[in-house]
């Protein structure tokens, strides 16, 4: 096998659920993120706190690559089961590095029992460490870095654990030297000096940072995976930044006292998946009526009901489209990367606050769970300001305006009051049945007008590739940093990609790009192509080709690759 | 006071609004009584917001002239909730029907007694259903008929005074719309009390209840005397399972439990309402440099 050259590597860590797979990843990506290289990590974890067979695959490379890959260029198997479990990802240049296959004694396996060197050492508690040192030792990397890392991490725990550690991570790194050496591997893995400017988070940290940076001063949600990890994340950061969080008693309390939050002047954010989203839905509507803001995060999993809990999926594009009873406007936007959910974020804050209406980021578990390096850099004090009026006397909550927005006023800010009403209302905000005059007045403003304005601001798809392209490949969220990359390897000609970091509305000028191609090709998540059925509906195109799947997997780029060999 | 000074702080409405309540409602007096303990109180209506779900008693706030977020069927709490906590400076009061609070929003009436709020939960039970038209709500009594239960419902009524006192509520109290001097004086107190307050008051409707009438609730219920102490836990919740007659009076009192906007910790040290506080970017940029 012949390792020398590359700068994409690919090392997957398999064991049960309690072995620490997700420590060891997490150990790794840092030391590998200072050595300069690009670090991806995605997690396949299954819904149990033990036993069962979870991996991470660690993408470790030169240049900046985020995407899924079916390849697997080092396998450390913590556990034999580790074997069955990634099967079709095992093939004859995987170097493998660990513990021995039960069913085939024939493949060839460094054996490295992390165990039992672990319980050498004194606890099998440090298997993980051995494994850790077993990849720097077999990638190279200067020992001091880690081990002053291990030192970092552990000096609360006293001296003995430290040195335990150290002991630890020494003899993997042994093992792993060995094997390199033995394989004649010599690593050039070329590092970058910028990757120091890139920071580490997972998506569902990058959604709580542009969260931050949206001006986000509350949090009520209630938990669910995979949308956890932004309520956990600025419960960590509350008292620092001031953010009034809680953890709701169920998903009707979170939305409504949300929706609460801003009626009073604050700026909040609920998090929610499938099935919390749809005890929501009723509170949408609450919000499309009384006008008051909300911004509501959706990571997506595989339903029906409760599904797969940990896998992924973009299957609720509909049920966030169409979400809560009656007519009104609503934005939908969908971040690829975390630089996008980031900026995102942060701009569904504004969006919301500006055009009054509920604003949605639709992510989904492969990317909220995915550790990134992403480049974010500082924000600036081009900062997200309140819309927020102070009263007069004769403040009209629904005054009807040329724009069809109202100035939004707050209790206790002004001379007037602020009546906010969930059925049909008046200027100022009491019921009223005229259905002559008020009626289709509040329904121009809060649809029709809308509309309008929230298609001028529409964010546009990113197009990368050839400018005059005969295939135009639309993807949303998730799927943006794989179809780049399996454009980019496919030997397809005038192929070029289309990534929509906003769902609805459209922007107008989406009809011209889209009209360019010969042939439209959807990559989706989900059984039908939602979005790309959105899009003949709100555009008038049609796909020609639908590249769909609904199997809880994300898409690898190799499995993109050879569906754009054959368009 | 002058005279303008005084203008301002009423809760009244112009007279050219419409009034949705059927004449002789039990709401009307219920309406009487609650801007009396605002004057009580001296509270501005622009400080004052009224929160509600639906039902006719929900109607409330749009009869009355302070801030109102009139929302869902049942979720008046939350909401009520996460007004209060984003700007403790307001006043909230929650104006609600029996079906709305107990029924509809029974999650949110346990979860929110927990939290402690420092808001007002006046809960216009009417034993019945009234905005759809007359069906059993979850306070009727065994027995009532209805055209949805036309041998009478068999559900057992729930008992909010018991449940509230077991859960913690720092003040639980029952008062009747027929006796509106005794309403006025709890509902003042309740406005005074730091943290939620719990008030289940009788409302007659004539119209869908016609067991449930004034005479019925003076007949049903009698006044706490003075030597009645609500301090003392389980003697109150004794006293809350006494259903006939039902006692009027704050059944239970607690002084020391600490307020929701002052557990959560973001008003320890800077008072501002959130919406005035201005984002740090200094804060968000340190972070993002941890994790270089
Ligand atoms: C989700 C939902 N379900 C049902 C209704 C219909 N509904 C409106 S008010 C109400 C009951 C009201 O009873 P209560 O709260 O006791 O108020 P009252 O009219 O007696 O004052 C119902 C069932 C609704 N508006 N929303
Ligand atoms: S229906 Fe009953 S509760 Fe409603 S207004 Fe009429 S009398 Fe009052
Ligand atoms: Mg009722």
């Amino acid at each position: 096998m012949n390792i020398n050259k590359l700068d994409d590597f690919t090392i997957v860590i398999a064991g049960q659920a309690g072995q620490g797979v997700e420590s060891v990843s997490v150990v790794m990506a840092h030391i590998l993120k200072k050595q300069g290289y690009n670090v991806y990590a995605s997690k396949d974890v299954m819904s149990r706190v033990r036993g069962g067979m979870d991996s991470v695959s660690l993408r470790v490379s030169t240049d900046r690559k985020d995407a899924f890959v079916d390849r697997i260029d080092l396998f450390i198997p913590l556990h034999s089961g580790g074997y069955k479990h990634l099967e079709h990802r095992i093939s004859e240049d995987t170097v493998i590095m660990g513990v021995e296959n039960p069913t085939d004694t024939k493949r060839e396996v460094k054996k490295i029992n992390f165990i039992q060197v672990a319980q050498d050492i004194g606890n099998r508690i440090f298997a993980n460490i051995v494994a850790a040192g077993a990849i720097c030792g077999f990638l190279g990397i200067n020992k001091e870095l880690p081990i002053n890392k291990l030192k970092e991490f552990f000096t609360k725990k006293g001296d003995e654990i430290v040195n335990k550690n150290i002991e630890a991570f020494k003899k993997g790194y042994l093992s792993g030297a060995h094997v390199a050496f033995n394989l004649d591997i010599e690593f050039s893995l070329v590092n970058k000096s910028d990757m120091e400017d890139y920071v580490f988070m997972i998506g569902a940290e990058a959604i709580g940072f542009g969260a931050l940076a949206g001006g986000c001063n509350m949090m009520s949600s209630y938990p669910m995976s995979p949308a956890t990890g932004v309520l956990t994340f600025l419960a960590q950061n509350a008292k620092k930044c001031g953010i009034l969080v809680d953890q709701a008693t169920d998903e009707l309390g979170a939305i409504n006292s949300t929706i609460g939050a801003w009626y009073a002047g604050a700026r909040g954010m609920v998090t929610t998946s499938g099935g919390g989203f749809c005890l929501m839905t009723e509170a949408v509507s609450l919000s499309g009526m009384t006008e008051t803001p909300v911004v509501i995060h959706v990571a997506q999993r595989p339903g029906p009901a409760t599904g797969l809990p940990t896998r992924t999926a973009q299957e609720d594009l509909n049920l966030v489209l169409y979400a809560g009873h009656g007519e009104f406007m609503r934005a939908i936007f969908s971040p690829g990367l975390p630089e996008d959910a980031y900026n995102i974020t942060a701009h569904s804050f504004d969006i919301a606050d500006t055009f009054q209406i509920p604003v949605f980021i639709l992510t989904d578990q492969h990317f909220v769970d995915a550790l990134y390096c992403a480049p974010i850099g500082e924000f600036s004090e081009k900062s997200f300001e309140n819309n927020i009026e102070v009263t007069e006397k004769d403040y009209k909550r629904y005054q009807l305006t040329d724009s069809g927005i109202s100035p939004r006023g707050i209790p206790g800010n002004g001379k007037g009051l602020v009546m906010a009403d969930s059925d049909e209302h008046d200027e100022q905000g009491r019921i009223t049945e005229d259905m002559e005059f008020l009626r289709p007045a509040m329904m121009e403003k809060r649809f029709f007008k809308r509309k309008k304005l929230l298609e001028e601001v529409a964010l546009l798809p990113e197009v990368t590739g050839e400018d005059d392209y005969e295939i135009l490949v639309i993807s949303w969220g998730t799927n943006k940093a794989v179809v780049n990359e399996a454009i980019e390897r496919c030997s397809k000609d005038s192929i070029s990609h289309a990534y929509f970091p906003q769902l609805f509305p459209f922007n107008k000028k989406v009809k011209d790009i889209l009209k360019k191609a010969q042939r439209l090709v959807i990559v989706e998540n989900n059984a039908v192509g939602q979005f790309a059925n959105l899009i003949t509906q709100e555009i008038g195109i049609s796909f020609s080709e639908r590249i769909l799947s609904c199997n809880g997997k994300p898409f690898s780029v190799e499995d993109l690759e050879e569906e754009f060999n054959n368009l | 006071m002058t005279k303008t000074e005084q203008n301002e702080k009423s809760f009244d409405i112009p007279k050219s609004i419409d009034n949705q309540w059927c004449p002789g409602c039990g709401n009307f007096s219920i309406l009487h009584i609650i801007k009396k303990s605002l004057k009580d109180v001296d509270w501005s209506p622009q400080d004052t917001v009224f929160v509600s779900g639906i039902g006719q008693a929900a109607k409330f706030p749009q009869y009355s002239g302070a801030n109102y977020f009139n929302g869902l069927h049942g979720r008046a709490l939350p909401v009520a909730t996460g007004i209060k906590a984003s700007n403790p400076n307001l006043n909230v009061i929650i104006t609600s029907g029996d079906g709305d609070i107990y029924g509809e929003g029974g999650d949110h009436f346990i979860h929110t007694i927990r939290r402690n709020p420092n808001i007002t939960l006046i809960v216009h039970n009417n034993m019945i259903y009234g905005l759809t038209k007359g069906q059993a709500s979850p306070t009727s009594e065994i027995g009532l008929t209805t055209p949805v239960q036309p041998d009478g419902v068999y559900t057992e009524p729930i008992n909010p005074i018991a449940m509230a006192i077991s859960l913690g509520a720092p003040f639980v109290a029952r008062t009747s719309a027929g006796n509106p001097r005794h309403a006025q004086d709890i509902i003042t107190q309740a406005f005074e009390f730091e943290g939620l307050s719990v008030i289940d008051i009788f409302q007659p409707c004539p119209v869908f209840n016609k067991v449930n009438t004034y005479q019925w609730f003076n007949e049903h219920t009698y006044v706490l005397d003075e030597a009645y102490n609500p301090s003392d836990k389980v003697n109150a919740f004794e006293k809350s399972l006494e259903t006939d007659k039902f006692p009027l009076g704050i059944i239970y009192k607690n002084e020391n439990r600490a307020t929701f906007e002052n557990a959560i910790g973001i008003y320890s040290e800077n008072k501002e309402p959130l919406y005035k506080r201005k984002i740090d970017f200094s804060i968000i940029n340190n972070l993002l440099n941890e994790r270089k």
